[in-house]
């Protein structure tokens, strides 16, 4: 299954070169022309009928991770936080680290051992190390070198009702529905984007909008939800299996009125299950794309995902469905929006 | 071993849950025992009779129960709160992977409010644990026909391999039982001169309540409980060996000095490597409970080092595990009738 390939394989910001070697061997069949720019994005064209104008899909490759900086004498590994991860929700949960997927724990000494102020307290990550059961710095170094990335161990797996846990589902999701969109024709050129480095700012974003200079870009994503436990009903940004997420405004972007109206009307009319994302929390690539160059008129769709950036991310099947066919319409109908 | 370890490994079954994996655990002594039964608590025994009467009766201990967590309660939107069975981290818990074990298993996350709508303040503390709940992608009518108040939960599994260690959940203090199995394996050809009592004991985590009935039952002579120590780890050297210590030999009130003496004497004799672990008074293990059965029983301490010890990474090295059992193994086969000659003070 696509999905479980894209979210089982590893790509930490910076380090997006196997999701990118997965999905270009998907894409290649259903696209004019494939670029690969230097922060590591892909860019497929796909040719319109008319070439006046030019339309953005966009998704990133790249998941939250860690990098490591420091290897102990006694072959303990220290590492840094890639993009924005609550510190809580690291603690005993496994990893894979480098291209050869070494194993490793995040351990944290037993509870047995801790002082009661230590135990409320979340621990800093200069005092966590990952375990890969080295004998010593030099044994660790056989198998791991500074400047490796490492990811969350996370299955993916379909439980409950019609819902699927696993980690990088943002954006991998986005990805996965990018690849399905290339198989449509647009009437003008589209260029599907799949893009680099957007947990550490919005990098390959940035680059690709200029390089394409499109009429008008989607982002595709996954959003938080927080439909979950102690939240209050007002608190809800977006509740999971509601349907496909459409932003309005968000910590990055104000999305155009009748744009984000138009995502919204157009789903309800479609029968597409559909939400507005409520709270302004957050942002995306579109934060970057809208202010590129002279302005580029930009929407986002989102899938909810209920604890976003952790190892174990869940998402409801049917809110898939829902974004992917809210995209589709978009490329059918991009007339409505593009004059 | 490692396969041995890796099956009681994967075994689930927390304080007072622990029918879950008696049978398997029965299966597993059966071809080197002459006996397995079940006692009232779900203590599992397995007996290996030297065929003299009157017989001394050594016990070699571990017990089955694993930490884990209990449904308390299921909200209207079908998520699952819980309490902890046996000391467990809290601070492994957010978006963790955990079995909740209702009328089927069902996978559940670990789900807490998103750190946005968090203060600051908050931010910064762990997450309490009533600030948290399973999330099993049901909702509460689907939720309620699978899950009841009361249903045990326990966590994910770790990688195995890691590197030249082990790592997994459980191993507190299913490593001990599987170094018990190896010591009856390793006895089957073995003359003895005393009865061997293998206990696997229910309900350590809570208060060593299996060791207690087990011991008053078989009223042993000389008792060796096993058990996980601390590893040393990069934040923590105190009260911790390294891993590849080998078999760790508990001293204090709670042992009794002349076994202690005897054991590290063995261990010397046959080349096993060893370190000695103090303590000042509990040994914290279920050797507490059975060193004061009826009149009192002559009681060792023999440990694990683990790393991580109460979270779904505990990590040890296979080689101290098979430590423990050599030391055991040549421990009891050395052993005749006159205990008392030795033992006495």
């Amino acid at each position: 299954m696509l999905l479980k390939k894209l979210c089982e394989t590893n790509g930490v910001s910076g380090d997006e070169g196997r999701v990118r070697r997965l999905i270009m061997d998907e894409i290649k069949p259903f696209a004019d022309e494939i670029i690969v720019d230097s922060i590591g994005n892909i860019i497929a064209l796909k040719k319109g009928e008319c070439s006046d104008k030019k339309v953005m899909l966009s998704a990133h490759m790249d998941e939250i991770g860690f990098i490591i900086k420091g290897i102990t004498d006694k072959g303990y590994l220290q590492f840094e936080t890639v993009g924005g991860i609550d510190t809580r929700v690291i603690i005993s949960k496994k990893v894979k680290i480098g291209e050869k997927e070494v194993p490793g724990i995040i351990g944290m000494k037993a509870i047995h051992l801790q002082k009661k102020e230590e135990r409320e307290t979340v621990p800093e990550i200069k005092n966590l190390y990952i375990d890969i059961g080295a004998k010593n710095k030099e044994d660790a170094e056989k198998k791991v070198e500074l400047g490796d990335y490492a990811a969350f161990d996370t299955g993916y797996q379909e439980f409950g009702n019609g819902k699927i846990k696993a980690k990088a589902l943002d954006d991998r999701i986005g990805c996965m529905v990018l690849i399905e969109a290339l198989k449509h024709k647009c009437k003008y050129d589209l260029y599907v984007c799949f893009l680099a480095q957007e947990e550490v700012g919005l990098r390959g974003a940035q680059i690709a909008s200029y390089r394409i200079k499109p009429d008008i870009a989607l982002v595709l994503e996954s959003t938080t939800c927080s439909d979950v436990f102690r939240s209050k009903e007002h608190e809800y940004s977006t509740v999971l299996g509601q349907g496909v997420a459409v932003t309005f405004m968000d910590r990055s972007t104000i999305v155009e009125r009748q744009y984000s109206k138009w995502l919204y009307d157009t789903a309800q009319k479609a029968n597409i299950p559909v939400q507005y994302k409520k709270t302004t929390m957050g942002g995306n690539d579109a934060g970057a794309i809208h202010i590129c160059g002279e302005g580029i008129k930009t929407g986002v769709l989102s899938v909810p995902c209920r604890y976003l950036h952790s190892p174990a991310g869940v998402v409801s099947k049917s809110d898939i469905k829902a974004m992917q066919d809210l995209t589709i319409l978009f490329i059918d109908r991009i007339e409505e929006l593009v004059q | 071993m490692k396969e041995l370890i890796k099956k009681l490994s994967d075994m689930r079954g927390v304080s007072g849950f622990e029918y879950r994996l008696s049978d398997k655990i029965k299966e597993l002594f059966s071809a080197y025992s002459d006996e397995v039964y079940t006692d009232k608590l779900g203590n599992v025994i397995a007996v290996k009779r030297c065929g003299k009467p009157c017989a001394k009766k050594v016990m070699i201990e571990a017990h089955c129960d694993e930490i884990g967590l209990m449904v308390k309660d299921i909200d209207k939107n079908g998520f699952i709160t819980f309490v902890c069975i046996g000391g467990v981290d809290t601070r492994i818990l957010p978006a963790l992977e955990v079995i909740v074990h209702g009328k089927r298993d069902i996978l559940g996350i670990i789900g807490a409010k998103p750190p946005h709508l968090q203060s600051a303040e908050e931010g910064k503390k762990s997450v309490k644990i009533e600030d948290m709940a399973i999330d099993v992608g049901l909702d509460y009518d689907e939720v309620i026909e699978l899950v009841s108040i009361g249903d045990s939960i326990t966590l994910p599994q770790s990688v195995g391999d890691l590197g030249g260690q082990f790592s997994g959940k459980s191993l507190d203090d299913r490593a001990s039982i599987a170094a018990l199995i190896a010591v009856f394996k390793n006895l089957q050809k073995v003359k003895l001169d005393v009865d061997v009592y293998a206990t696997v004991a229910v309900q350590e985590e809570i208060g060593s309540r299996g060791a207690k009935t087990a011991s008053y039952a078989i009223e042993p002579d000389i008792a060796v409980a096993v058990d996980v120590c601390h590893a040393i780890t990069p934040d923590n050297s105190y009260n911790a060996f390294e891993l590849g210590s080998g078999c760790i030999i508990s001293v204090g009130p709670n042992i009794h000095p002349k076994l202690q003496k005897r054991l590290s004497k063995t261990a010397k004799d046959y080349n096993i490597k060893t370190a000695l672990d103090v303590a000042g008074g509990s040994t914290g293990t279920d050797g507490w409970a059975i060193q004061v059965s009826r009149n009192g029983i002559p009681t060792a301490v023999l440990s694990i080092p683990l790393k991580y010890m109460h979270t779904c990474v505990e990590t040890l090295m296979i080689s101290d595990v098979e430590a423990v059992a050599s030391l055991l193994t040549f421990f009891i086969q050395n052993l005749d009738e006159n205990l008392e000659e030795w033992l006495c003070y």
